[in-house]
């Protein structure tokens, strides 16, 4: 079966979508990503949707569902690299991705994940298992 | 005047990504920009979906209109045989869903398009017919 590469980086996952979407391919993804959450304790998740030239509902959907299994497992999502022509788009479908992080590209979305991931283990005394693995 | 249309079933997953690969075709050989390009992909995509998964499956046409007064465009059909819709209205609202989207399929389609009509009858099936103009 079709299936996206998932790479470990240090606490973070990384996706980078390089093929035309299905909607199978992103319940896939959908269901791999959470299972690789709890599998390595990753804190954050980074998805690079640079190479994607459309994005409608049913992914917008995938992106939002996967934002939220990932809070709910204790890490944070990114979605990095939208393309401009993707964003008029969304916006104009009433599709505004409430509840998922963005960044312009991959170095931007490491940097917002690396901030937020260091506020929270800095503010945050009860998750000291946390503050020990950095 | 439209040209021969091109017709592609539409039965499984995959088939609704070769509906937005041939949209986009034919598209960008009308010299759509990619903003409209990436419009009339996305409303392709959602009423591609629409016919597998609650028309249980049909096919998409797809035509390239000439008008005389020099207006060039794509005129997009998606049939199916399937249940209908029972109250269009309703089906037409943002977030109304039968199904597990966010049901903002039908109407975002008709929302990136410059003409939308639909045609549904109840135990005869449905069909979505969306043109956007360059």
């Amino acid at each position: 079966m079709d299936r996206l590469p998932i790479l470990k980086m240090g606490d973070c996952l990384l996706v980078t979508v390089q093929v035309e979407m299905h909607d199978q391919l992103a319940l896939t993804l959908q269901d791999d990503l959470t299972k690789r959450i709890v599998d390595t304790r990753a804190r954050g998740v980074l998805i690079d949707i640079s190479a994607l030239e459309v994005v409608d509902s049913f992914i917008g959907r995938m992106l939002g569902n996967i934002a939220a299994m990932s809070r709910i497992l204790d890490a944070q999502t990114v979605v990095v690299g939208m393309q401009p022509a993707v964003a008029i788009t969304l916006v104009e479908l009433g599709l505004s991705l409430p509840g998922i992080r963005t960044a312009l590209n991959v170095d931007a979305g490491i940097a917002l994940l690396r901030s937020s991931l260091d506020r929270e283990a800095n503010s945050s005394p009860t998750s000291q298992s946390h503050v020990d693995r950095t | 005047m439209s040209t021969e249309p091109e017709i592609l079933p539409l039965r499984t997953g995959e088939d609704v990504v070769k509906v937005r690969q041939a949209v986009r075709s034919h598209a960008m050989s009308l010299g759509f920009s990619l903003v409209e390009q990436t419009k009339i992909v996305t409303a392709a995509s959602e009423l591609a979906r629409n016919t597998l998964t609650h028309g249980r499956g049909g096919e998409a046409r797809i035509e390239r209109l000439f008008e005389e007064s020099r207006r060039i465009g794509l005129r997009l059909t998606f049939e199916d045989h399937g249940p209908g819709i029972q109250d269009l209205e309703l089906a037409l609202k943002d977030g109304y869903t039968t199904g597990a989207g966010l049901g903002l399929g039908l109407n975002g389609a008709r929302k990136l398009s410059h003409e939308f009509d639909i045609w549904s009858q109840v135990g005869v099936g449905t069909r979505v017919t969306i043109a956007r103009w360059k």
